[in-house]
């Protein structure tokens, strides 16, 4: 695979008019479905291959803008591999740069070919299943940000509801719910499926 | 103009986006935002990709863990769970009934259960996002009133004024069918959007196809397919293949956008004016003529003005309610 064609450019500054091949709206439907789903791959390749764990939010981060960026661009045909070859170039581009400490070894990077053909996530989760995984992601959350999104999903409550139950004030619920929204994601997306009936 | 710099993502940690991301979702879950908050949102989503896709991922989380419902005590009144999921939920006690749904980008989102026919509608610059129990949604422009009936056999909803974008779940079961005074479109899988004005209707099919119809059958229907935009005028009737990505780009209000690409200048000032409490009055035709292409946030009509000024070289009067634009 030529890694050039999978370059993504990183001039951001990008109008939502013209030739774009994925039009800007249509980007954040391309971007749940197919980007997200190999969140915990992602993750996987970063954490793998980046010695500063405390980076890697920021690294997937670059990695999503640039994806997304090109996707307005051009079409993208196989959406794991541009998301790795991607987050490969953004590695390689910032241990070029010098202003970080190398990771231990370029030859890490093959983890990226074995990655590639390595069976995805499943894309055609089963509702059961997706319900233990939302169970389980539940079960991670913080105490109080888990009873909130209790309440909320499961409980239908108001945040006046929410509030009163759980003597805090209507202002603090939806500061729990934020923590709550972000643990979520990354306990679905971040982290590797947990095995049945329990978490990894 | 273009706002999709990266400035704020070289200086805001990922972490910190995240948490704004996080806290615009809690604002979106509380219910209608006030006018300034939605511009404030808009503003802060077309201000960086980073942003949005922060956004995107967090409100992708938060729309997954709508499947928790299932965890709901199901009360004994309930058995019936035969038939297709939505559909028997839609017949079943609030107890099971779907909770709030995922905020949409930008305005409200409201949940339609299985009812007689209710009215939703948006005021002078305002918008909404309607999801049907079933998942299709319906997002309201600017100054829209629609009806909707959602029964076990069908879904309806009369577009009585304004603008709405449709992204219908197909089901040849249950038909979704949308009724414009004497005209309506039955949807063959698809999104699309229709805009009611008093002396015109236009209807335009992003993705998929649908049938525009005559609500007495008088005529032939038309399938409209992917691209095309239908206008009714009076009697006049014709369809215009502007392809689905132009498409896409008018119905950038979605996403708070107005997307002008060569649009003269009277055009985008009518447009604006859709939106906005200060009126943009471009005075002289010649004026009027002059073409634009950008994108502006919906709200912003003072960026619009700096370009007529800046860039077109046109003379602006800014006066209490209106902004006036000569050559």
């Amino acid at each position: 695979m030529d890694e050039n064609s999978l370059e993504p450019s990183r001039n951001g500054a990008r109008s939502m008019c013209t030739d774009e091949v994925m039009a800007a709206s249509e980007v954040e439907d391309w971007f749940v479905r197919k980007v997200l789903p190999l969140e915990p791959l992602l993750m996987h390749f970063l954490r793998h291959n980046w010695r500063d764990q405390s980076d890697i939010e920021d690294l997937r981060q670059e990695v999503y803008v640039r994806v997304c960026e090109a996707a307005q661009r051009k079409a993208v045909e196989s959406p794991k591999a541009f998301v790795l070859a991607t987050a490969r170039n953004l590695i390689v581009d910032r241990v070029r740069k010098g202003n970080v400490v190398p990771i231990d070894a370029v030859s890490d990077l093959e983890v990226l070919d074995v990655a590639i053909d390595a069976p995805g996530p499943d894309q055609s989760v089963m509702a059961r299943q997706e319900l233990e995984r939302l169970q389980a992601a539940l079960d991670q959350l913080p105490a109080r940000a888990k009873q909130v999104v209790v309440l909320r999903r499961i409980g239908d409550c108001s945040g006046r509801e929410i509030a009163a139950r759980m003597g805090i004030s209507e202002a603090t619920v939806w500061e729990y719910l934020a923590d709550g929204i972000r643990a979520l994601a990354n306990a679905l997306y971040s982290e590797d499926a947990p095995k049945r009936g329990g978490r990894p | 103009m273009n706002f999709e710099t990266n400035s704020s993502a070289k200086t805001e940690s990922a972490r910190e986006i995240e948490q704004k991301a996080a806290l615009w979702l809690t604002v979106h879950e509380r219910g209608a935002l006030s006018q300034s908050q939605l511009q404030e949102f808009d503003a802060w989503m077309a201000s960086s990709l980073a942003n949005r896709v922060a956004y995107w991922r967090l409100k992708a989380a938060w729309s997954r863990s709508e499947r928790l419902v299932a965890l709901r005590p199901v009360k004994p009144a309930s058995s019936s769970t035969t038939g297709k999921q939505f559909w028997s939920r839609a017949k079943a006690p609030m107890s099971v009934a779907f909770v709030l749904a995922a905020c949409l980008a930008g305005g409200a989102t409201y949940m339609v259960r299985d009812s007689g026919p209710r009215t939703f509608a948006t005021g002078f610059g305002e918008r909404k996002v309607l999801k049907l129990a079933d998942g299709s949604t319906i997002e309201l422009n600017t100054d829209t009133s629609v009806r909707i009936s959602v029964t076990q056999n069908s879904r309806r909803v009369w577009l009585d004024r304004g603008e709405a974008y449709f992204k219908v779940k197909h089901d040849a079961e249950h038909a979704f069918t949308v009724t414009m005074g004497d005209r309506s479109v039955t949807d063959l899988g698809t999104q699309f959007s229709i805009r009611r004005e008093p002396e015109s209707l236009t209807v335009s099919v992003i993705q998929g196809r649908v049938l525009f119809d005559t609500v007495n059958r008088s005529k032939t229907p038309n399938l409209l397919t992917a691209g095309d935009t239908a206008v009714v005028a009076g009697d006049a009737f014709f369809v215009r293949k502007e392809g689905a990505h132009k498409l896409v780009e008018k119905a950038a209000w979605r996403h708070g956008m107005l997307v002008f690409d060569q649009v003269s200048l009277a055009d985008a000032a009518a447009e604006f004016n859709r939106y906005n409490d200060t009126k943009i009055v471009v005075q002289d035709r010649k004026a009027a003529r002059r073409t634009i292409g950008a994108t502006f946030p919906i709200h912003n009509v003072a960026e619009f003005v700096d370009v007529a000024q800046d860039v077109l070289k046109l003379h602006v009067d800014k006066r209490e309610h209106e902004i006036v634009i000569s050559e």
